[in-house]
């Protein structure tokens, strides 16, 4: 009740700061075992998404976050594991861990997952870092998982590096068709896949800056 | 406890309120009536947006009812937050750069407020140069500064462009308040509530006529549902609506009918402005706050355009 609450509350507030708006290439139906798959340049962005989602979907969609960031204190520890359920993922690596184990479980029991598969926040100039191989190992772990690309513009247009005041311009999320499933597929070929579905979804991938 | 009817009629703004939620409400209960007899509560597109306007519809009047509440001070809060509002989705529309990130943050955090400000302290000769002559100016400089050359003159434009529509020309509406007009002083909102009345009620009736009577398409590469029967029938019935409201202002109904006529012709011509930049852009709308018509600039579009002429035509011939 109380995190139901706190967690209507955080999606006002993105929404009403950002303007934020989804836009849905492919109509999606509402099921669980979804990885939605997206762009990371900010904090605010699985929150955005999150925010974008409909109540219904939003309540079983978890995001994939950093251990040590969310059991750094005890409001962090309320918000990332009551509010939000974040899976959290050990990034110190260290022996017995399975975070792949993890999210798979997670997705087992039905729920949907946020997943930034650059690993951390992209602070380039490129438009996407490479990703990292968990995207993939999911994918053959949950094979009836289905893999949503989500791009999120604006937020960095909101607050280029190096600069300390954000200007408050509306943020967009353009939610793609779920990615075909290929048997055989290798990693390699695989995560280059998901990564061009991933940026042919940005709507200004013609326009340089 | 008894209700002096007498002196609530009396009170011209509750009476505009209250004329407005009348049409409204008759407005919803067309819609209603076209949702259970054409639509048969199914489904049907023109009918759900017709519904979702009104239901906007109703949130603005009720939000123009609170800032009147307030006076003047709440006219001025709330035209400065449209204004926010209207840059946001002018500027995320528009392509700017980093270098631009500076002159950005300057038109969002110094020139709205300060312009809304000196509205606020009435110093006339100051806002209206403030953003046409030292806005101007500076914003370059600023880009420059950040040494980007890359399409600079365009990106310069936009940004000075946006500030003027969005703040600039915005701002007149609520510095109508600040008109020292004879024999008319305290009644100065009715100047706001003639010219959003006629401006907006040109917007609603030309959309009413096009529907109903529009064949001939008027401008097909800037807009898809502007027709010749729409405009005519639009503006004309306006003109009458703005005739018949002269008791609200310090116009004789001649007057207030060229007024009216002025500002629906200067409102009708910004509408069509602002499609060209979204077609340009390859959108239909300028954002998605206000369900049913698109973004905020969508909605007041035309009355940017007729502010200012409105605001000069007041100034020049009534104080």
């Amino acid at each position: 009740m109380f995190e139901g609450l706190i967690g209507q509350a955080i999606v006002t507030f993105a929404r009403t700061l950002t303007g934020a708006h989804a836009w849905w290439r492919a109509p999606l139906d509402a099921r669980g075992k979804r990885v939605y798959f997206a762009n990371h340049n900010s904090h605010g962005d699985f929150v955005l998404l999150w925010s974008c989602l409909q109540a219904h979907e939003r309540r079983r969609t978890r995001p994939v976050a950093g251990a040590d960031y969310w059991n750094s204190n005890a409001l962090k520890r309320f918000v990332g594991g009551r509010v939000f359920r974040a899976v959290l993922i050990d990034r110190v690596k260290r022996e017995g861990q399975d975070p792949v184990g993890q999210m798979a479980a997670a997705l087992n029991s039905g729920d949907s997952l946020i997943l930034f598969p650059e690993g951390t926040r992209n602070q380039t100039d490129a438009r996407l870092l490479p990703f990292k191989s968990g995207l993939f190992h999911l994918g053959e772990a949950v094979p009836d998982a289905e893999l949503v690309p989500v791009w999120i513009s604006n937020l960095n247009r909101v607050m280029p590096k190096g600069e300390l005041i954000p200007l408050p311009l509306i943020c967009s999320l353009q939610f793609g068709a779920p990615l075909p499933r290929f048997a055989g597929e290798d990693k390699a070929t695989f995560l280059e896949r998901a990564r061009n579905a991933l940026l042919e979804l940005d709507p200004d991938r013609n326009h340089d800056d | 406890m008894t209700i002096d009817w007498n002196s609530l009629w009396n009170n011209e703004p509750l009476r505009v309120f209250a004329v407005a939620s009348a049409v409204l409400a008759f407005a919803s209960t067309i819609a209603a009536l076209l949702r259970w007899r054409v639509a048969k509560g199914q489904p049907h597109g023109v009918i759900d947006n017709l519904i979702a306007r009104i239901n906007a519809w109703w949130w603005m009047v009720g939000l123009l009812g609170v800032a009147f509440l307030f006076r003047r001070d709440g006219v001025i809060v709330l035209f400065a937050l449209v204004s926010f509002l209207a840059l946001r989705e002018f500027i995320t529309l528009t392509q700017t750069r980093r270098g631009d990130h500076a002159a950005l943050a300057v038109s969002f955090f110094i020139a709205l407020p300060v312009q809304f400000f000196l509205v606020w302290i009435e110093w006339y000769g100051l806002w209206s140069i403030m953003i046409p002559v030292y806005a101007f100016l500076l914003l370059p400089i600023l880009a420059a500064l950040s040494a980007d050359t890359t399409r600079f003159l365009e990106r310069a434009a936009k940004v000075q462009w946006g500030l003027m529509i969005c703040v600039f020309c915005l701002s007149h509406v609520p510095a109508l308040v600040t008109l020292e007009i004879n024999g008319y002083s305290g009644r100065n909102l009715m100047l706001i509530a003639f010219l959003i009345i006629v401006v907006q009620g040109s917007d609603v009736l030309q959309y009413i006529f096009g529907k109903l009577f529009g064949k001939h398409l008027l401008a097909p590469r800037l807009s898809p549902s502007k027709t010749w029967e729409g405009l005519i029938g639009g503006i004309l019935s306006a003109t009458a609506l703005g005739a018949a409201l002269y008791s609200l202002t310090p116009f004789t109904m001649q007057q207030a009918a060229v007024i009216a006529f002025v500002v629906c012709i200067m409102g009708f011509l910004g509408g069509l402005v602002m499609s060209a930049i979204k077609r340009d852009r390859g959108v239909k709308d300028w954002g998605h706050l206000i369900e049913g018509h698109g973004g905020v600039l969508d909605r007041i579009d035309s009355l940017v355009f007729a502010a200012p002429v409105y605001f000069h035509v007041i100034r020049f011939w009534w104080t």
